[in-house]
């Protein structure tokens, strides 16, 4: 293992640990969808905000896929009561998007910073040669603090707001009732799956986006029955998805993105099969203990 | 319609209250004036919109016209005093929490942002475990509990809230008869300690036995009062149509009456 190694493993890591935490109460709330709003319009926020500020700062980038994010949820509405119905209506908002942003994307390929290659598949390989400086002294590769960053601020606003994040997806009109601003986190929560999925976007690419949101959370879902332990979990599952998804990827030459997202997927695939409690094989044993 | 005099002495007060959902009405031209210190069964046929009047009441479904106040006040603050139980249903029970989270959740409102449960909150939580008979399953994960359990869970996260108006959607659905009876001398305590509890209820053969006030909605109010005045054949009748094909027996009479006429 050499330092570049563990710089590209660290970045797949938080990439997964800060998708999977923010994505805990978008399972939790059955908001899966808007989290699908979000990473699919990503690409076209990230994309118009270049345009408009020519900037690849994290905050225009932020805002514009913020944005994207909206206007696609709110397509969906409006085809919704246009008589569409509302699973089509979905895929069509969230595809237009994606598809619109790789159209602008592509017209604009020959700007530095923005090229087709690196946004759609990321370049996990390359993280290690982009190196945050300060005052020269080289403070290691920018995704890692980019990524870090959005995770900590997701972690903290968390920690701030726990009792509201947990009532509110628990029975959010309940928290209505006893006066807690429910819109007001909703946007709050909204906003932090956002910053968390351009930060990756921005690092990693989409692929690992898209795949990390719900994975890391479903499966920590599974192997708990306390809201601070998924909590938790869904961090850790990040690790053994990344290392495996590495080493996958390096021993077959494969995208790591592709590879990581496989294990986070087959991670689930083992937890829905052997988890404690919840998991297939524990309920059919437990069915056959107590026969009805 | 003008207010009526004395509203301090009213848990709920609503004048042409109407809600609609994608313009179909719902509740049409609602007058209520329910006194404090009651409990109160609110029934309907299916579809009637009991639900839709406690939310309306609560201000979770928007008003098309009309004006409710909860303890003689209106808005958020008049909210701040009332406890809610909603339909069981209504929340994913899968939910990663234990019995003792959910109760405590009855306190969010007073913590205040940024702030953890206190003491005081955690007692306060342990007591309406004690009050529902739910002590003992304080720390069972809600995924494993019955039916009947899960409706004291609710009823205990609503006492925590120490309210003088309760609002409760169908606190004796699916319970067993005797969580039902465990439900319903709590539910007079709460009455003999002055506070106002309205309470949909679906069984028709038990609505004599448990409250003295009633609510008979239909979309409107078909009538309401104290029980014995509003619980006639006549008043039922206009309430659930054809649809009430047998009037259930009176209380302790020898007919046997179809055991739940559930409508």
């Amino acid at each position: 293992m050499t330092p570049h190694d563990l710089w590209i493993l660290l970045t797949a890591v938080l990439v997964a640990a800060s998708l999977g935490f923010v994505g805990c109460f978008l399972i939790l709330r059955r908001l899966a969808m808007v989290g699908d709003a979000i990473s699919h319009s990503v690409l076209l926020g990230i994309v118009v905000a270049f345009l408009l500020t020519g900037s690849t700062g994290l905050l225009p980038m932020v805002l514009g896929a913020g944005a994207a994010g909206l206007l696609s949820t709110w397509m969906v509405e409006l085809l919704r009561r246009a008589g569409v119905q509302e699973d089509a209506a979905t895929g069509i908002s969230f595809t237009a998007f994606f598809g619109l942003g790789v159209v602008l994307l592509t017209l604009h390929a020959g700007d530095v910073h923005l090229d087709t290659q690196h946004v759609l598949f990321g370049d996990l390989v390359y993280v290690p040669f982009d190196i945050l400086a300060w005052r020269g002294w080289e403070l290691g590769p920018r995704a890692v603090w980019t990524v870090g960053g959005a995770l900590l601020i997701a972690g903290l606003t968390t920690w701030l707001f726990f009792k509201e994040f947990k009532v509110i997806a628990f029975d959010p009109a309940f928290a209505a009732v006893v006066g807690l601003p429910v819109a007001w986190i909703t946007w709050l929560q909204t906003g932090l799956v956002t910053l968390v999925t351009v930060a990756a976007f921005e690092s990693v690419g989409a692929i690992l986006a898209v795949a990390m949101l719900v994975a890391p959370g479903a499966t920590a879902f599974l192997l708990t029955d306390r809201l601070e332990s998924m909590l938790g979990l869904s961090v850790l599952v990040g690790v053994p998805a990344a290392v495996a998804g590495y080493g996958l990827a390096s021993w077959f030459d494969l995208s790591i993105a592709g590879a990581t997202a496989t294990m986070a997927g087959l991670l689930f695939a083992l937890a829905l099969l052997l988890a404690p409690h919840q998991g297939l094989l524990a309920r059919w044993r437990a069915r056959r203990r107590t026969p009805a | 319609m003008a207010a009526a005099t004395g509203t301090v002495d009213l848990a709920v007060q609503t004048r042409g209250l109407a809600v609609a959902y994608r313009k179909e009405p719902v509740l049409e031209g609602i007058d209520l004036d329910l006194p404090r210190g009651t409990l109160v069964g609110l029934v309907g046929p299916n579809g009637a919109g009991k639900s839709t009047l406690l939310k309306a009441l609560l201000g979770l479904v928007p008003l098309r016209s009309g004006w409710v106040r909860l303890l003689g006040q209106r808005g958020a603050e008049a909210r701040r005093r009332v406890g809610y139980v909603p339909q069981r249903e209504s929340v994913d029970w899968d939910f990663p929490a234990t019995v003792l989270d959910v109760v405590l959740m009855g306190r969010y409102g007073r913590i205040g942002l940024f702030r953890r449960p206190s003491r005081h909150d955690r007692e306060a939580a342990w007591q309406a475990l004690e009050q529902v008979g739910m002590a003992p399953y304080a720390h069972r994960q809600i995924s494993q509990l019955s039916g009947g359990q899960q409706q004291r869970v609710f009823l205990a996260r609503a006492l925590a809230q120490d309210a003088a108006l309760y609002l409760m959607d169908e606190p004796l659905a699916g319970v067993d008869a005797a969580t039902e009876t465990a439900i319903i001398t709590l539910l007079q305590e709460l009455r003999a300690a002055g506070k106002t509890v309205l309470v949909v209820h679906h069984d028709l053969n038990t609505v004599e036995a448990f409250f003295d006030w009633l609510v008979l909605l239909h979309r409107r109010v078909v009538a309401a009062g104290p029980t014995a005045e509003v619980f006639t054949p006549k008043h039922l009748q206009a309430a659930y149509g054809g649809r009430l094909l047998s009037l259930p027996a009176p209380v302790g009479s020898e007919a046997s009456a179809p055991s739940g006429v559930r409508l």
